[in-house]
């Protein structure tokens, strides 16, 4: 379970920093930076995750073992913190784009009028009432990925839902553990769902 | 003080402004009024800069707004500006709403911005309010408010795009006395208003815009006494009818 949630913490908080940068990027006038930072969500919502997962496992840490010129170096963990983060940060800038742009062009206006710069703006004014309108949905996506770490098996690496099948081969029992394993993740998801929803009740 | 010279925008084809000039000097109060969709909100946004424009230039204490070397950001510091919709921080208390410009942009000391704040707020008599959040006040407070926040940066010149055309009429006059307040202590003011009875009080000058044009410019007794075009005419009869 540590390992599940490490990724998700990890894969969260990385994907919410980088999903920032690049909302930021994609609604920047600056027509190179908005091109990259479509293509970029673009690409990576259009791939599934496990082959995300499974470019990174099979190619980057070839690529970084040959850099580092150690070949027993065990980067799976790595590779996965920086899979689940990249894929994250695609969705997680579509969120905080449309959070941004539900902030009103007035907002904007009266920051720049004080004489505030466009950072300053961002960065004081509209991202601190984006992310106020977007925690449900923030979260609602963290809950996803929180499913999503369960896929990490397809790169060696252990988590719980790989414990508990390992474990019911191993006792003969693994039907069992994998309702249980199921029954965890519906019970956790269940209780994060329904935060979520009270949340939103109190923000809207 | 704002000079403004020979402006003409372009929406795609649509004309919205068509070769504008006038002139706020010190310490006047100018009125800009007209049939809505006339211009006159783009035109004053055009002075600091929130709107671009096509043609001509407009200088605000001799700096040029569309000069690629001006700072735009500092020219926007000297010259308040307040909105139809008020445009408070809603994240932010009335007082850091009035702080947060003068500790970014003047590098003032949190101490400095909050004395200047509660100073402000005193004179729009809303001291008691300084902890609340904009949500938590009337549209004719958080209008007083926003009025502070652009004094808190000691403004050379203050814009008012429509302050009162959001509110609810009981909440107007009390807008309008902080204005009229404003323009007695000898602001440099150019106001976007249907207000006329506020105009009568403290304009210095009227201008009457139509269509993207500046038709009438005229010091105020004339322009109420005797508006040269029918268009104005027009406009003066039907809003001083009702």
């Amino acid at each position: 379970m540590v390992r599940t949630l490490e990724i998700t913490i990890v894969a969260g908080i990385a994907g919410m920093l980088l999903g920032t940068l690049i909302a930021v990027m994609r609604l920047s006038k600056n027509p190179i930076l908005s091109a990259l930072a479509a293509t970029y969500v673009t690409a990576f919502r259009s791939i599934p995750l496990v082959m995300v997962l499974l470019w990174f496992y099979l190619l980057v840490p070839n690529l970084i073992k040959k850099v580092i010129g150690n070949p027993n170096l065990d980067i799976r963990l790595l590779s996965a913190f920086i899979a689940f983060s990249l894929f994250e940060a695609s969705y997680y800038a579509e969120i905080i784009r449309a959070g941004i742009q539900s902030i009103s062009r007035g907002q904007v206006s009266a920051s720049l009028a004080l004489g505030m710069t466009v950072g300053e703006t961002m960065w004081l004014i509209i991202l601190p009432q984006a992310f106020r309108r977007m925690v449900p949905l923030l979260l609602t996506q963290a809950i996803i990925l929180f499913q999503d770490s369960s896929l990490v098996y397809v790169m060696g690496l252990v988590n719980f839902f790989g414990v508990a099948y390992n474990t019911g081969i191993r006792d003969g029992t693994l039907v069992e553990l994998i309702f249980f394993a199921g029954a965890v993740y519906l019970i956790i998801c269940f209780a994060a769902s329904t935060l979520v929803g009270k949340l939103q009740k109190k923000t809207t | 003080m704002i000079s403004i010279q020979n402006i003409s925008k372009w929406y795609g084809e649509f004309n919205v402004l068509k070769e504008c000039s006038t002139k706020v000097n010190k310490g006047e109060v100018v009125i800009v009024c007209g049939p809505s969709g006339s211009g006159k909100s783009t035109l004053i946004k055009c002075v600091n800069g929130l709107e671009t424009f096509q043609k001509g230039d407009i200088f605000v204490d001799g700096v040029s707004v569309t000069n690629k070397k001006t700072n735009l950001s500092k020219l926007r510091s000297r010259v308040g500006m307040v909105f139809q919709h008020f445009e408070l921080f809603p994240h932010l208390s009335v007082l850091q709403n009035l702080m947060v410009a003068q500790c970014r942009v003047l590098k003032r000391g949190a101490k400095e911005s909050a004395d200047k704040g509660m100073k402000l707020l005193k004179m729009v008599g809303l001291q008691a309010h300084a902890a609340k959040y904009p949500a938590q006040m009337s549209g004719g407070q958080q209008q007083r408010v926003a009025i502070a926040r652009a004094l808190a940066m000691d403004p050379i010149a203050m814009l008012f795009d429509e302050p009162t055309s959001a509110l609810d009429p009981e909440m107007i006059r009390e807008v309008l006395d902080v204005m009229v307040n404003l323009a007695k202590q000898g602001m440099t003011m150019m106001v976007v208003t249907h207000e006329m009875g506020f105009a009568r009080e403290v304009a210095d000058r009227v201008i009457f815009m139509d269509q993207g044009q500046i038709v009438e410019d005229k010091p105020k007794t004339n322009f109420f006494k005797s508006p040269e075009t029918d268009r104005a005419q027009l406009f003066l009869s039907k809003i001083l009818s009702h």
